[in-house]
């Protein structure tokens, strides 16, 4: 991994080099304001989950860190810089992410999904690859290798041959995180990683998380399974109606009865909070 | 849609003995009657009237008949063999071949032949009276083949492609296939009658039929793979001899070399579209513009511009000015995706060639001398090699065309080399991400647009080199040479003969520019007759003659089979990580 921070895999957050801050981020689609004054702070070595009932903004703020979108007001750094509104830079820069439904290259064998995540960490043109210099040559080779690595760090050792379609589900998953620990990310953002797995997949993508965290990464996840969310974060940022509602560690947002009211609804509330 | 079959499972369970009896004597029938008069005068086709001397045509159908005989008795020979206990080594290899498949596209294969024969014979003699009595033997002998073939059980798929062979075995094996297809070529390119070349075609393509169904096509594809060096220099020495087959003949060295500056195009075009999966419906105008370059550059005494550099400058500068086309017309369009840049590049390929036409000196600056171009292109000489003259090698003269068609097989050569590093390189991996799935792709931090315009210029970039070739072998450059139906052709070449694939795309524009240049019939009927083509190979083929496996997937994706075949198949790269 590209972080040098050394970090205690005990989840505190203080003296920890800052990855992502989010200030006063407002975002608005004409009169719709779909997030609102919104403030995010992620530190290397941690995990952090965004939560809120479906329409709460969520997706847009998850755009807008990842540079898709440009904030109305407000702005979002990474590493210090504000990011550029490509998705590619944003990968440059070092953020990687998955997708909410799996968008793998499904023609394409595992190990050349991982290797085309390395495509930005990699630099041979047109030129030498025509010509297989030393440093295609070479390169190559490094690339394989590591995408052969991080096969067997998610734990798909030897399936590198595999078509991805051909993967089971689970492993689909988990081939998705591979490609995007490939471009070497200081932050990983992770839309709904178990939407769709069993408990045992969900506990073994839970170790995988853990296991990157401790590696020095910070994660963000956006996840609806609550337990899931609250086993895994340190902090947890809940957002209702574009505003944040909540943001502290695990056990208050998940104590707190407001998170309970937003997600479930109260008697009084006759919209029904969900589908704000 | 499913051709309903009249040979049921039912049927074939119950004549399936009668049926190999049947092919059995219907191959050996129609071998006898190759030593049959065919034809009632020799007129048609390479003369078939003699009783007991067959001609090539009737020859080439008697080792059709024998295939068919033997694939037929190979269903008792090998279990007698077997129980016996005869050469073991033998029957182990036998057991994996698919005769009784190949048999049964023997059978088919062996009708279509003589049906075309009897045809050709039919109408180059008016009438089918023409047609002897050995003719209708062969008939009815090709028709026991067929129906008894098909009477078959057709039983274990082939296997022969796990068979583990010495490697001097699987060399030979190639260079004689190779040799057998250069003398084929030379051989139906020597025919100037069209029945003749037709008739080669059909035993080639029954051959072909017959070689993949029984599963030696799978071995020799695989030892193809292993030996792929020997296969791609062999297949370079077998086209570098082929002028030496002509006996000094410019006649066919000229349909050659044309043939190999479209296949060479064909090839260009295939890495935006096959590769890179950019539509590109001007690409011709790429050609022209090489083309145009070299002749403004030429020694010609029309050209417009009095600077005569070396050719090598020359074709440098074709090139470049073919790319820089590219990335004016990509850089505003690639950002849109497929149907757009289709109808961007159609109208690009026309309005290239109204300005041709226009920069005539009363519509603009006189550069190109509008609709006449600029004939008189002078023969190149490169290092004091004239190529206009014939020179002769080992006692065989080698024409003018003989020269340009070395050069443009060295122009191939660096195409394909460019083509297929660039496959299997992270640029390759990056133009498959962005086929299978665009925004996933830029996601993952791969430069979408500039590997597209990378595709779109280098593409460009090779046709603007093999348009400063064309325009010394054409002599002259006009502006209604490059139209869109030349496009329109070289787009039919990569879809024909395969997206993706080098041979596919050769073979494809072998075929698309061959036939109209012998046979009279097709190039009358030529629009009509690849329309057809076309629209029957996007319903039973889409993926071309000869697939890239990984298109085949993307228009199958619901084959199961062809999946699971495929990742058989793919592994091979990665056998140290599975260990």
């Amino acid at each position: 991994m590209s972080t040098e921070t050394v970090v205690e895999p005990t989840g505190h957050t203080v003296g920890r080099e800052t990855i992502l801050a989010a200030r006063n981020v407002t975002m608005r689609f004409g009169g719709l304001v779909a997030v609102d004054n919104v403030d995010f702070t992620v530190h290397s070595g941690e995990i952090v989950g965004l939560i809120g009932p479906n329409g709460a903004g969520k997706t847009t703020f998850f755009n807008c860190l990842t540079g898709l979108y440009k904030p109305t007001s407000g702005e979002v750094r990474f590493m210090g810089e504000v990011l550029p509104p490509k998705p590619r830079e944003v990968v440059v820069a070092g953020m990687a992410r998955t997708f909410q439904n799996i968008r793998l290259f499904p023609n394409m064998t595992a190990l050349e999904n991982v290797m085309v995540g390395r495509y930005c960490r990699t630099s041979s043109m047109a030129f030498t690859s025509i010509l297989h210099g030393p440093k295609f040559r070479r390169e190559e080779a490094e690339t394989r290798e590591r995408a052969a690595e991080l096969l067997e760090y998610v734990g798909m050792k030897g399936q590198g041959g595999h078509l991805a379609r051909n993967l089971p589900y689970g492993d689909q998953r988990r081939l998705e995180v591979a490609r995007a620990l490939a471009t070497d990310p200081k932050l990983l953002l992770l839309d709904e990683p178990t939407a769709g797995m069993n408990p045992q997949e969900t506990r073994q993508a839970e170790e995988l998380i853990f296991k990157i965290r401790d590696s020095g990464l910070a994660i963000v996840v956006i996840e609806h399974d609550m337990r899931f969310i609250f086993n895994l974060c340190d902090r947890v940022l809940c957002l209702v109606r574009g505003k944040t509602l909540i943001e502290g560690t695990a056990a208050e947002v998940q104590s707190d009865p407001r998170v309970i009211e937003a997600y479930i609804g109260s008697p009084e509330n006759e919209e029904g909070g969900a589908h704000a | 849609m499913r051709i309903p079959t009249v040979f049921t499972p039912e049927l074939q369970k119950q004549y399936h003995v009668t049926g190999r009896m049947v092919a059995m004597a219907g191959g050996l029938l129609f071998a006898v009657s190759a030593y049959l008069p065919w034809a009632y005068t020799g007129a048609a086709l390479d003369n078939m009237s003699y009783l007991g001397g067959p001609s090539t045509l009737q020859f080439l159908g008697l080792t059709l008949g024998l295939i068919v005989a033997w694939c037929a008795a190979m269903g008792w020979i090998e279990p007698w063999a077997d129980r016996r206990g005869f050469a073991r080594p033998l029957i182990r290899v036998s057991k994996r071949v698919g005769w009784t498949r190949g048999s049964k596209a023997m059978g088919i294969g062996l009708l279509a032949y003589i049906v075309l024969i009897l045809v050709v014979i039919a109408i180059e003699l008016r009438g089918l009276v023409a047609v002897e009595w050995g003719g209708w033997v062969a008939l009815v002998a090709a028709l026991m083949a067929f129906v008894g073939t098909r009477l078959l059980i057709a039983g274990r798929a082939p296997s022969l492609e796990r068979v583990r062979s010495a490697a001097w075995v699987e060399i030979v094996a190639i260079a004689l296939i190779l040799l057998l297809a250069l003398l084929l070529v030379a051989y139906a390119l020597n025919q100037n009658d069209g029945g003749i070349f037709l008739s080669i075609i059909a035993f080639a393509g029954a051959l072909s039929a017959f070689v993949l169904r029984s599963g030696i096509g799978a071995w020799i594809s695989e030892a193809g793979q292993k030996h792929r060096t020997v296969l791609v220099f062999s297949s370079f020495l077998v086209a570098f001899l082929f002028p030496f087959t002509q006996n000094g003949s410019d006649a066919n060295m000229s349909i050659a070399t044309q043939v190999l500056v479209f296949a060479a195009t064909a090839v260009g075009l295939n890495i935006v579209v096959g590769l890179a999966g950019l539509l590109d419906l001007g690409y011709i105008a790429f050609l022209g513009a090489g083309a145009f370059t070299a002749a403004t550059l030429s020694e010609s005494a029309f050209a417009t511009i009095n600077w005569k550099p070396p050719f090598i400058v020359v074709m440098l500068i074709a090139g470049l000015i073919s790319a820089s086309l590219g990335l004016l017309i990509g850089s505003p369009t690639l950002r849109v995706s497929g149907d757009y840049l289709a109808i961007v590049t159609l109208a690009f390929g026309e309005i290239f060639r109204i300005t041709m036409n226009n920069l005539d000196g009363q519509s603009g600056p006189n550069l190109t001398h509008g609709s006449s171009g600029i004939p008189a292109i002078p023969n190149l000489e490169l290092f004091g090699f004239d190529f206009g003259k014939p020179h002769v090698v080992f006692g065989i003269t080698l024409g003018r065309f003989s020269n340009y068609f070395f050069l443009m097989l060295l122009i191939m050569a660096v195409i394909v080399l460019v083509f297929t590093r660039l496959n299997h390189s992270r640029i390759g991996r990056g133009w498959v991400a962005i086929r299978e799935d665009e925004k996933a792709a830029e996601a993952m931090g791969v430069n979408v647009f500039g590997l597209k315009l990378l595709a779109f210029a280098g593409g460009a970039f090779l046709a603007g080199f093999a348009g400063a070739v064309k325009a010394h072998v054409d002599v002259s450059v006009i502006p209604d040479q490059y139209v869109f139906l030349e496009s329109a052709f070289l787009l039919a070449a990569v879809v024909l003969g395969g997206m993706g694939t080098v041979i596919g795309v050769i073979l494809g524009a072998t075929l698309l520019k061959l036939l109209p240049e012998k046979l009279r019939f097709v190039s009358e009927y030529r629009m009509l007759l690849f329309g057809l083509l076309m629209v029957v190979m996007m319903r039973f083929r889409p993926e071309g003659m000869i697939p890239n496996q990984r298109r085949a997937l993307e228009f199958h994706s619901d084959d199961e089979e062809l999946v699971q075949e495929i990742e058989e198949d793919l592994p091979y790269e990665f056998a140290e990580e599975k260990s």
